[in-house]
């Protein structure tokens, strides 16, 4: 049981950086909203400043907000980051393969 | 006040299941009798209910196991039953509405909860043992997580007297399970059933891998891992990754049904083969998450029996990891016929027929371990003996099955209810048996019985090829899977055989129900006691030590040099222990696992029969038994070196007295 006890490295972030990073999290937020809710782009331009804004989102919580970085003490968690990144690439970009694959083929959209 | 459920939920008018219930209550008062008449419910609580201890989680999770097995099979044989008597004019005894529920439940219960259970009771007893360490990263945790599956197998089983079990298969596909056409509880059940056992599942992949890799003994590198610890330790990432997806996709699914949402509709843009594509994205990572821990067993057992190092550790370990990885690109094969173009079912083909390359290297490696090896033939190598040769035949109609083309005839045919079985029985099932008999005398300080223990083995072995042999070519004929009735007269013959290979399998099971019962009468037998903690001569570190374990497994952590290094040091004659003696910080044990799993228990039933208020009330019973927790601090202790002392002494003179016995 001891070992389970010294894995408390790593820095728990600065009073700054949290503030830092709600700013940013508080600023994506807002224009995510804003473009959808302005109809100033087209829905397709919508989508697309969505999906940038959400991976920018992500990125900002991992370093402000989970420490994220690169880091000796990190490896491990940098490690199974880029693992996960890498599965949710297989799950999402496979599903997107085969789904727009059956709908072609089976003409349903 | 009571949601959908009332007094007509019971089912009353099924014989079957009025029998069944009242066959269960009586042994249920039986055990709760018996406990109370010899006084036994405070050492149960204290020392079994509110355990954190590894090894006992391990012994409660083989224990749900077992009885979820009875349970399975019962599903099975009276499956076998139905189509041995549903012939031509004979509707057979059961009714569609019932036979419907009976193979959801049966394959739902077989993978989830006797399955799932009995591979994390092995890695609970053996992987901390393995590596040196005193217990799972997070004990807690590991308690939490084995309620959580237990919750979900009661359940699954509550199904049987109140209300009704899913009719749509194990995997609950849509549109069938939707609101629109399985208006009932049964999906709901299957719902709140797996979603809270995964959740102990996820909780078990992430406390394990922190074990694996936090705790490993000092010296021992990744490539010092002894090979079982090594399955374990890719079954959790492959938990780890996959079971979210699971979790997702039965939410979404759970949101159709009470939320009125279409993900998976026919009609307002649902898609209902997106279903099938998130499922199986678990769902062929689930089947590998099952047979990894047991290619680890084989490997140990080979080892071990054959008295000789694992031939190829190194491929064996990067055959593991290559099964990981493309177990996440194959799981198109489960629906080529779906309707997906030729890129996609021949990419994903492509990829399955890959997977047999390091599963054939696997083979390879337990064969040349036994090549030349001084091989005993105990009931666990008969297993895995057992297993090499069916798994080899599972794995090349497997392969048949990965060709689109040949998958187009076979899909939903009992061809492929005989191939999974062949796999799961012949690879996992054996596979779990082979490591229960040879970790058995670790857990409890006695063997199980050699010759029960090989009835049970040939009456499997023997049974198996009865029954789904006869499904293999059945399937070639045309027969399909979740067939009620049918009047073709050249499938009745085979039928009838795989009716009694089922009776055979179910000797098989009587056997190792024998093998339990005599094992535990003879336990004192001076041939079954172990007294030295190393009854089989092995080779890893759970055998450095004495049977069954002390709480803190290891009076001192042994420093480790190399791949089997207790085997290298035994055949030198060395002594592992020299340091001095520390006292030892260990976890409490807390009743916290068991109050979190009432309340999750109590969740899910309320949310199966819309019974709201009790749902919030139990929720809030959740994370209020989780504040009052957390916010616990008195939850460890130190064991004192002289009860230390105290136990590597009485572990010395059994030492002692068994080699005075030789």
């Amino acid at each position: 049981m001891a070992q389970a006890h010294t894995a408390h490295d790593g820095s728990h972030g600065s009073y700054s950086a949290y503030l830092i990073g709600f700013v940013l999290a508080v600023i994506l937020t807002v224009a995510s909203f804003a473009a959808v809710m302005t109809h100033a782009l087209s829905p397709g331009m919508a989508l697309a400043a969505l999906t940038v804004l959400a991976v920018v989102q992500i990125v900002v919580h991992l370093v402000f907000f989970l420490h994220m970085n690169t880091s000796s003490e990190q490896s491990w968690n940098l490690m199974c980051f880029i693992f996960a990144a890498a599965s949710v690439i297989v799950i999402i970009g496979g599903t997107i393969f085969i789904m727009h694959d059956t709908a072609i083929n089976m003409m349903s959209r | 006040m009571l949601g959908k459920l009332s007094l007509s939920a019971i089912p009353l008018d099924v014989p079957i299941l009025v029998g069944t219930f009242i066959g269960v209550a009586v042994i249920g008062l039986a055990v709760l009798g018996a406990v109370t008449y010899y006084g036994k419910w405070g050492y149960l609580w204290r020392e079994w209910l509110t355990t954190v201890d590894h090894k006992r989680l391990a012994v409660m999770y083989v224990i749900l196991a077992i009885v979820m097995l009875f349970r399975g099979f019962a599903d099975a044989i009276m499956m076998r039953t139905q189509l041995a008597l549903a012939y031509k004019g004979n509707p057979g005894y059961l009714p569609p509405h019932h036979y419907d529920q009976i193979f959801s439940a049966h394959g739902t219960i077989m993978i989830f909860f006797m399955a799932m259970a009995f591979m994390t009771g092995l890695m609970n007893l053996v992987v901390p043992l393995q590596i040196g360490a005193r217990d799972v990263a997070f004990p807690f945790l590991n308690s939490l997580s084995f309620y959580m599956t237990l919750v979900g197998a009661l359940l699954i089983n509550i199904s049987l007297f109140i209300g009704e079990f899913a009719q749509c298969g194990w995997l609950v596909y849509p549109p069938l399970s939707e609101m629109q056409f399985s208006p009932g509880v049964g999906v709901d059940y299957y719902i709140w059933a797996v979603q809270i056992s995964g959740v102990g599942t996820l909780l078990t992949g992430v406390n394990f891998f922190t074990t694996i890799v936090k705790m490993r003994a000092p010296g021992m590198g990744w490539m010092q891992m002894p090979v079982f610890t090594w399955t374990a330790f890719c079954t959790t990432v492959l938990i780890m990754v996959s079971f979210p997806v699971l979790t997702v996709t039965l939410a979404l699914l759970s949101l159709d049904r009470y939320l009125g949402m279409h993900f998976f509709t026919n009609d307002a843009g649902g898609n209902v083969m997106l279903y099938l594509s998130m499922i199986w994205t678990w769902g062929h990572p689930e089947v590998y998450i099952l047979v990894i821990p047991a290619f680890g067993v084989f490997s140990e057992v080979t080892a071990t029996f054959s008295q000789k190092p694992l031939f190829g550790y190194k491929t064996m370990v990067y055959a593991t990891c290559s099964i990981m990885v493309l177990s996440f690109v194959v799981w198109v094969h489960h629906f080529f016929t779906m309707g997906a173009g030729a890129n996609v079912n021949t990419f994903f083909g492509i990829m399955t027929m890959i997977i047999a390359v390091p599963t054939g290297v696997k083979i390879y490696n337990w064969l040349f371990t036994m090549y030349k090896g001084r091989v005993e033939f105990t009931a666990p190598m008969y297993w895995t003996i057992g297993f090499m040769i069916t798994f080899s035949i599972g794995g090349m109609t497997g392969v048949m099955m990965a060709m689109p083309a040949a998958d187009w005839i076979l899909h939903n045919s009992l061809f492929l209810i005989a191939h999974f079985h062949n796999v799961i029985i012949g690879g996992v099932y054996f596979g779990y048996i082979a490591g229960m008999g040879f970790w058995f005398p670790k857990a409890f300080g006695f063997k199980l019985n050699e010759a029960w223990g090989k009835r049970a083995f040939w009456c499997w072995f023997i049974g198996f090829y009865l029954a789904f042999v006869p499904l293999y070519i059945l399937g070639l004929e045309g027969m399909t899977r979740r067939m009620n009735h049918y009047d073709n007269p050249d499938w009745y013959p085979w039928m009838l055989v795989a009716e009694a290979g089922a009776i055979v399998i179910a000797c098989g099971i009587a056997c190792q129900l024998t093998q339990l019962y005599v094992s535990i009468r003879d336990r004192n037998l001076p041939e079954n006691l172990d007294l030295t903690g190393d009854p089989w001569n092995g080779r890893t570190l759970e055998w450095a030590i004495s049977s069954p374990p002390p709480a803190y497994n290891f009076a001192v952590i042994p420093d480790i040099h190399g791949l089997d290094t207790f085997h290298t040091e035994k055949q030198l004659g060395l002594k592992a222990h020299g340091k001095p003696l520390a006292p030892i910080h260990m976890p409490k044990n807390t009743s916290a696992g068991v109050f979190i799993g009432l309340f999750a228990f109590l969740f899910g039933f309320a949310s199966i029969w819309y019974i709201w208020w009790l749902a919030a009330i139990s929720l809030i019973g959740i994370v209020a038994t989780m504040i009052l927790r957390s916010a616990n601090r008195d939850v460890d202790y130190y064991v004192p070196v002289s009860e230390i002392e105290h136990n590597e002494e009485v572990y010395s003179r059994r030492i002692a007295a068994a080699q005075a016995a030789e």
